[in-house]
C-alpha cells in the first residue's frame, strides 16, 4: 500500500495538517501537498476510471502530463471538472470526488465495457454507428451522450473572479529549473527586461529532486540564490503558479496564473491570464518522462519512475513497500536509489537493455539489488492495484520467466522534451535517434517579425538531459558571458528504444498495452488502424483518440506514433508529430473572459438620461451597445398597453423621445460640400446654411447602409445625422474614404455624437412647450420645417432642428449631454399642462411606419438599394457620381423585376407576422413555394386601430390595389391588399403647421 | 451651464489604488495642420501650450495640449472656458483648413492614484507602463474602449474615455482596484 513516511518531503510542512474528502470519507494532508501525494499518502491507489472502459486508474505522473488523476473538485459556484490531482495544491477543506464511475468508484457498471473491449476497437464508434441510419437518433446518440465526457458540467454560477494584465518583456524564460534560472540570469545580467515564470508553486524543477550538484553545492541550495539574485534584480519580474499556455504571432505569449486557486475564498482574483509581448522567448520547460507499453501498464500502482521519485523525495510518500522498476535507461536507477535511501524494498530492476553498465547502474548494484539485463515485464499482476510483476525476456514474446510480488511498477521509457511552445509558432522538430526523442531544430525555428529566432529551447526542452550540458546550454542560450555554472553529473549509457514490452508480444498481451490512458487507446488499437489504412499520424489520432484526452497525449504520443511507424514499417520521423496547438494544459474559461462578467461583460452605452429612464419604468431594448427604452411602463401596463398609450399620446399632445443616441459627425472644410455629395445620394453642397435635408448613403456596391438628416452648419461645415447604430460605422466609412481614397480633399470630422443630449419634442404641443421654456422663436414662420437655429432655451445652450420622424410637429433639440438630464426634467415639468409623456423606440417605430418612412435594419438588410425603397426622389439623377452609383447601373439592380417597397393592410384587419413572406403560383426547383415578397415592418397601428406593414414586392409599386397572400405558422393565410406605404397623413398637415 | 453634471459625478472608489472620476473637463478637438504657424500661435495663445511633439502631452498649469494624431490636437481647458476658447481659436484660424469642435460633455475624465496605480491600468490597457514617459500621451484601449492616457503626477495617471460607457470604466478601474488584487506584493 502506498503511505507516507515518518520523515522527510521537502514540500510538505507537517506543522500545518490539512483536511479534505475524497468521494465523501474525511482524509488528511499536510501544506504543501498536491491532491495526488495527499491521496497516494492515504492509499488512495484507485482514484478514477477511464473513458471507454471505465477501467480503474490511479496516480501515474506527478506534472502536468498526468493522465488519470482528474477529479472533481469543489462544490456549488466553485466546483470544476477535470482538476489535475498532481498539479493542484492541497488546501484545507478541499472536496474532491472521482469521475466517469455509476453509481461507485469501487463498484462500477461500465466497467462492464472491459469485458467488451474486444467488441470496442479503434473506430469503434465509425463503425458501428454508420447504419442502419434512424439508429443514430435513437439508439447511439443518447447511448453516447450518455456515456461520454468526463467530470459534471459546473451548474452554478462561478463565484470567483478574473483578470487579465499585459506585460512586456525583452525576454521571457518559461521554466524555473536549473535551465530557465541560469538562462533568466543571463539575460537579466546582460539588461534585459526578463520574465521567469514557472507553472508549479516551486523553484528549481527536477534537479533539486534528483540531487544535482551546481556550484560545488546542492541544487536546493543553488536554486535558493539565484532566485534571491533574480529577485534583487529591477529588471527581473519572477512569477509562480504561471503556465505559459501558449505562444502566438509576434512574441505574444499567454500565461495563466492560480492566484487563489489554493487559497479560495480569500477575495483575490482566482486567476490572472497574462498577455506578454516579449522579444524572445526562452522555453526551458524540460522534458516528460514516457511510459513503457506492457500489459497491464494501466493498473493502478504502476508509476512513472520520475514520479516515484518525486513522491518520495517532495512529499515523503512511498508507492509501496516493494517497487520493481523497468526501465531502458539509466535514469530510472535514480529512482532505486532514492527508494532504498528511504529503506523501501527494490525487488529488481528490469532493464531491456541487453548489457548494462555504467555507474549508477553500479551504484544500485552495489546496494544489492538485482539489477536483470534483458528483461522486462510480461504483464502486470493486480486489478485495482499492482500486486506483481510477471517477467520475461524483453526480445521474446513474453513468455514468464519468474513472478516477482510487488505492490508498485516503478516505469521510464526513456524522456520527450516538452516542445510544445518551441512548435506553437511552427518551430520544427528533429528525430534524434541516439536519445530516442524528438526534439527542437534549432535551424528551423519559429520566427519572429524580424526574420529572426522567437523561441529558443534550452535545458531538457531541448534534448539535453546532463545537468553540465544543461547549464552551459542555458547560459550560451541566453546570451550569459563567461563560464555557464559548473554541474556535476554522472555518465549515462545510452537508451535503447523500447514501444512494445517484450518486443515480440502477440495480440493478448498488446491489447493490454496502454497508450493512452485516460481515453483507452491500446497497441492493439495504433496497429488495427495502421492495418486498415491510417498513415496520417493525424488521422490515426482522429480515429483511435490517441492523444484526444484532457492530458492531449503528453504521455502517449510518441509511443503512439513509434507503434504505428513501427506498423508501417517506416522510420519515425517519417511519420512525424500531431500539431501542437496551444494550450499546453487547459486554462479556464474565467480566465479568458478575465473581467469581462457582470456589469462589466461589455460595454453598455448610457444617455445622460440613462438613469432618469431606469427611475421612470423603462423597459430597455439594446440598440448596438446602447440601451434605449423601448417604452415606460406605467404600473398595470403591459408592454403593448404601453406602446399603444405613448404613440396616441404623441399623436394627440405631447411626447418626448430621447434620440441622444443618434450619430452626430462634424464634416468640416473647403472640400467638405465636394466629399458630402460623393457620400450621399442627393446633393448637400447646395443645402443653404440654416436648413436640413434628409439623405441616403450606399456602399461601393449600391446598398442602401444609413440614412439620416444633414444640417448646414455654416459655409465650409455640414452636421450629418447618422443611424444609432451606425454612428461609429459611417465615422469610420467617412474617415477610409478621406485617408484612403481622396487623401488630398480639405476635410475634416469629428464623431461629436457624445457631445449632445437630443431631445425630440413632438405632437400638436411640441411648439407650446418651446414658447414656454423661452428663448427662441421657433414660429411657424421663424423656424419652418427642416429648418434649424441654435441659441438658448429655457436658459440651455440649444441647437432646435425642426425635422420629424413621426409625422408630427417636432423639434429635435440638442444641448450639452453635461446638462441633458436637467434640459430633460424642464421639459418633463413644463411639459406637464400640455400632457407631456416619454415614449421609447416601439412608439417611434410605429410613427414612421403609419408615415411610410423606412428603417435601416427593418426594410434595408444589404441587400436593397434605395430604388427599391420608392426613395428615388432622394438620388440625383444630375451629379456624376456618388458611392453608390455605378453600382445601382448593373442590370440586376435596375431590374424592373426586383422586390419594391409597398404599404400592405390585411383585409381582417390583423397584424401579419414581422418577415412573412407572400407566396407566388407554383414551385422552385427545390419543391419550395414561390414567392413574390415579404414584409419588413409590421405593427398593430393604434392611431388607425388595425394591422399595417411595409413590404418589399415583386413590382411592387404597380400592382396597387391587388390581394396577396402570406402563409403563416399554423396554417393561416393572411390576405393582404398592396397600398401606398404613407398611412397617416399623406399630405403632411400635421407637422407643418 | 450652470445644470452641468459630469457622467459619474465624481463617483470614487478606493481599492489598492484610488479611482476618482474628474469632474466636468474643457476639451477640445483641434484638427489642422500642426506644423502651421498660425496653428502654433493659435495653441500657445488659447493654452500657453506648445504644439506637442508626437504622443506627447504639453501641460501649462490648468491647461494642457495632447498630440492625437498627426493632425489632431487635445486641447484641455477649464470646462467654462471651453466654449470661449473654441471660439477664440476658430478666430485665430479664420482662412485655414482646421476643425475646432467642444468635446467637453463628450468625455469622462477619471484619475487613478496610489503608489501602484499602473497596476490597477495594467490590467486593462495593453500599455508598457514602465517605458511609459513623463508627458507621454498613449492613446489605447481600457479592456473593450477606446481611452487615452498619461502620468499627470508622480503617483497618478489621468485616463480619459467616452462619456456614454462612463460607467463601464468606472466598473472596470473598481474590479481592477480592488484590495488583494495587486499585481507585484513584495
Amino acid at each position: 500500500m502506498s503511505t507516507r513516511l515518518a520523515t522527510g518531503g521537502r514540500l510538505i510542512d507537517r506543522a500545518k495538517p490539512m483536511s479534505f474528502t475524497f468521494n465523501g470519507r474525511k482524509l488528511g494532508g499536510y501544506e504543501g501537498d498536491t491532491l495526488a501525494s495527499a491521496l497516494l499518502a492515504e492509499d488512495e491507489m484507485m482514484i478514477g476510471r477511464s473513458f471507454k472502459y471505465h477501467r480503474p486508474r490511479g496516480v501515474v505522473a506527478s506534472g502536468a502530463e498526468e493522465p488519470n488523476g482528474v477529479l472533481g473538485l469543489g462544490e456549488g459556484g466553485r466546483f470544476e471538472p477535470n482538476q489535475r490531482a498532481t498539479t493542484t495544491e492541497l488546501f484545507e477543506g478541499a472536496v474532491t470526488r472521482s469521475q466517469n464511475h455509476w453509481p461507485t468508484l469501487e463498484l462500477d457498471v461500465g466497467a462492464i465495457n472491459a469485458k467488451l473491449a474486444r467488441f470496442l476497437p479503434a473506430g469503434f464508434y465509425y463503425k458501428m454507428f454508420m447504419y442502419p441510419r434512424s439508429f443514430w437518433k435513437h439508439v447511439y446518440e443518447p447511448f453516447i451522450r450518455q456515456s461520454a465526457g468526463l467530470g459534471r458540467v459546473p451548474k452554478d454560477r462561478d463565484e470567483d473572479r478574473y483578470e487579465h494584465t499585459y506585460a512586456f518583456a525583452d525576454t521571457v524564460v518559461v521554466g524555473g529549473g536549473i535551465a530557465g534560472l541560469t538562462a533568466a540570469l543571463a539575460a537579466a545580467k546582460a539588461g534585459q527586461r526578463v520574465v521567469l515564470i514557472e507553472q508549479t508553486a516551486h523553484w528549481g524543477g527536477r534537479a533539486v529532486v534528483d540531487g544535482v550538484e551546481i556550484e560545488g553545492e546542492a541544487a536546493e541550495a543553488w536554486v535558493k540564490k539565484a532566485i534571491e539574485a533574480l529577485g534583487a534584480m529591477e529588471n527581473v519580474t519572477l512569477r509562480t503558479r504561471t503556465m505559459a499556455s501558449g505562444l502566438y504571432d509576434h512574441g505574444y505569449l499567454l500565461a495563466e496564473e492560480k492566484i487563489s486557486d489554493h487559497t479560495p475564498g480569500d477575495g483575490r482574483p482566482k486567476k490572472r491570464l497574462w498577455r506578454i509581448r516579449a522579444g524572445r522567448i526562452i522555453t526551458a520547460t524540460g522534458a516528460i518522462e514516457r511510459p513503457l507499453s506492457f500489459a497491464g501498464n494501466d493498473i493502478p500502482g504502476v508509476l512513472l519512475a520520475s514520479a516515484v521519485r518525486d513522491y518520495v523525495v517532495n512529499w515523503a510518500v512511498s508507492p509501496g513497500d516493494r517497487t520493481v522498476i523497468v526501465t531502458n535507461n539509466d535514469d530510472a536507477y535514480r529512482t532505486a536509489l532514492v527508494l532504498l535511501d528511504v529503506g523501501l524494498v527494490v525487488p529488481a530492476v528490469l532493464d531491456a537493455r541487453p548489457e548494462v553498465k555504467g555507474p549508477l547502474a553500479d551504484a544500485v548494484r552495489a546496494r544489492g539489488v538485482r539489477v536483470l539485463e534483458g528483461r522486462g515485464i510480461a504483464k502486470v499482476k493486480g486489478g485495482r492495484r499492482v500486486t506483481g510483476v510477471s517477467i520475461c525476456a524483453h526480445a521474446g514474446e513474453g513468455s514468464e520467466i519468474e513472478t516477482i510480488a510487488c505492490d508498485a511498477v516503478a516505469m521510464s521509457g526513456g524522456w520527450s522534451p516538452v516542445v510544445h511552445l518551441w512548435s506553437h509558432c511552427g518551430g520544427k522538430l528533429l528525430w534524434d535517434e541516439a536519445q530516442a526523442m524528438f526534439r527542437p531544430d534549432a535551424s528551423r525555428p519559429a520566427t519572429g517579425a524580424d526574420g529572426e529566432a522567437m523561441v529558443v529551447a534550452v535545458g531538457s526542452a531541448n534534448g539535453i538531459l546532463r545537468a553540465d550540458e544543461v547549464l552551459a546550454d542555458a547560459h550560451k542560450a541566453a546570451g550569459g558571458t563567461g563560464d555557464a555554472p559548473n554541474a556535476a553529473a554522472e555518465a549515462e549509457g545510452s537508451i535503447l528504444p523500447v514501444w512494445i514490452m517484450p518486443q515480440g508480444a502477440g495480440y493478448a498481451l498488446r491489447m493490454k498495452m496502454w497508450l493512452d490512458y485516460q481515453n483507452d487507446v491500446k497497441v492493439s488499437d495504433v496497429q488495427l488502424a495502421a492495418r486498415e489504412g491510417y498513415e496520417s499520424v493525424e488521422h490515426t489520432k482522429r480515429y483511435t483518440t490517441l492523444g484526444m484526452a484532457t492530458d492531449q497525449g503528453k504521455l502517449s504520443n510518441i509511443n503512439g506514433l513509434a507503434v504505428l511507424s513501427d506498423a508501417l514499417h517506416r522510420p519515425i520521423p517519417a511519420t512525424g508529430t500531431t500539431t501542437f496547438r496551444p494550450p499546453y494544459t487547459p486554462i479556464t474559461m474565467g480566465s479568458i473572459a478575465g473581467e469581462a462578467r457582470g456589469e462589466i461583460f461589455q460595454p453598455l452605452r448610457r444617455t445622460p438620461m440613462h438613469e432618469w429612464h431606469e427611475a421612470h419604468g423603462a423597459y430597455w431594448e439594446p440598440v448596438g451597445l446602447w440601451r434605449r427604452p423601448y417604452c415606460f411602463m406605467r404600473s398595470g401596463e403591459g408592454v403593448e398597453d404601453a406602446v399603444r398609450r405613448e404613440v396616441r399620446n404623441t399623436r394627440n399632445s405631447l411626447g418626448l423621445l430621447d434620440a441622444s443616441t443618434l450619430g452626430k459627425i462634424l464634416v468640416k472644410g473647403p472640400d467638405a460640400g465636394k466629399f458630402l455629395d460623393m457620400l450621399y445620394t442627393n446633393v448637400m453642397s447646395t443645402l443653404p446654411v440654416g436648413k436640413c435635408r434628409y439623405g441616403l448613403m450606399c456602399t461601393e456596391n449600391g446598398f442602401l447602409t444609413d440614412d439620416g438628416v444633414v444640417v448646414r452648419i455654416s459655409e465650409d461645415s455640414w452636421l450629418c445625422h447618422t443611424t444609432s447604430g451606425g454612428a461609429d460605422r459611417i465615422h469610420g466609412h467617412m474617415e477610409d474614404w478621406l485617408q484612403c481614397e481622396w487623401w488630398d480633399w480639405k476635410v475634416y470630422t469629428a464623431n461629436l455624437t457624445e457631445q449632445y443630449a437630443q431631445v425630440a419634442v413632438v405632437g400638436p404641443n411640441a411648439r407650446k412647450l418651446l414658447e414656454k421654456l423661452g428663448g427662441m422663436d421657433v414660429s411657424k414662420d421663424a423656424m419652418p420645417f427642416m429648418t434649424w437655429a441654435e441659441g438658448t432655451l429655457g436658459g440651455f445652450r440649444a441647437r432646435v432642428f425642426r425635422i420629424s420622424f413621426s409625422g408630427e410637429l417636432s423639434y429635435e433639440i440638442a444641448v450639452p449631454a453635461s446638462e441633458g438630464l436637467a434640459f430633460w426634467e424642464k421639459l418633463m415639468e413644463a411639459g406637464q399642462e400640455f400632457g407631456v409623456m416619454p415614449y421609447g423606440t416601439e412608439a417611434l417605430h410605429i410613427m414612421r411606419a403609419e408615415k411610410g418612412f423606412i428603417m435601416i435594419g427593418d426594410e434595408t438588410d444589404g441587400t436593397v438599394i434605395p430604388q427599391d425603397l420608392g426613395l428615388g426622389w432622394a438620388i440625383s439623377k444630375k451629379k456624376p457620381d456618388y458611392l453608390g452609383k455605378r453600382a445601382q447601373e448593373r442590370s440586376f439592380l435596375a431590374d424592373p423585376e426586383r422586390w419594391q417597397l409597398v404599404g400592405l393592410e390585411t383585409l381582417d384587419g390583423s397584424v401579419i407576422p414581422d418577415g412573412a413572406y407572400a407566396v407566388a403560383p407554383g414551385t422552385n426547383a427545390n419543391g419550395q413555394r414561390n414567392v413574390q415578397g415579404r414584409v419588413t415592418s409590421t405593427y398593430h397601428s393604434p392611431t388607425l386601430d388595425k394591422g399595417i406593414a411595409m413590404g418589399l414586392v415583386r413590382r411592387g409599386p404597380e400592382r396597387m390595389g391587388e390581394v396577396i397572400e402570406f402563409p403563416t405558422d399554423g396554417g393561416r393565410v393572411v390576405k393582404a391588399r398592396i397600398v401606398s406605404p404613407v398611412f397617416y397623413d399623406p399630405e403632411g398637415e400635421k407637422q407643418n403647421v | 451651464m450652470s445644470n452641468a453634471v459630469s457622467a459619474l459625478n465624481g463617483e470614487v472608489h478606493k481599492g489598492f489604488a484610488e479611482v476618482a472620476e474628474a469632474g466636468l473637463q474643457g476639451m477640445i478637438t483641434l484638427r489642422g495642420d500642426l506644423s502651421s504657424a498660425k496653428l502654433k500661435k493659435a495653441v500657445k495663445d488659447a493654452t500657453g501650450c506648445d504644439v506637442p511633439a508626437t504622443r506627447r502631452i504639453v501641460m501649462a498649469g490648468d491647461k494642457a495640449v495632447g498630440w492625437m494624431s498627426p493632425d489632431e490636437l487635445l486641447l484641455l481647458v477649464p470646462y467654462a472656458e471651453a466654449a470661449a476658447t473654441v471660439a477664440s481659436v476658430e478666430a485665430a484660424l479664420a482662412g485655414e483648413h482646421a476643425l475646432v469642435a467642444d468635446v467637453s460633455d463628450a468625455r469622462v475624465t477619471i484619475r487613478i492614484r496610489g503608489e501602484k496605480a499602473a497596476e490597477v491600468l495594467m490590467k486593462l490597457c495593453p500599455v508598457d507602463f514602465p517605458s511609459l514617459a513623463e508627458g507621454e500621451l498613449r492613446r489605447t484601449r481600457a479592456a473593450q474602449v477606446a481611452a487615452a492616457l498619461w502620468r499627470s503626477g508622480p503617483e497618478e495617471f489621468t485616463l480619459v474615455s467616452f462619456r456614454s460607457v462612463a460607467g463601464y470604466v468606472m466598473g472596470l478601474l473598481e474590479h481592477s482596484a480592488r484590495s488583494g488584487s495587486e499585481i507585484f506584493t513584495a
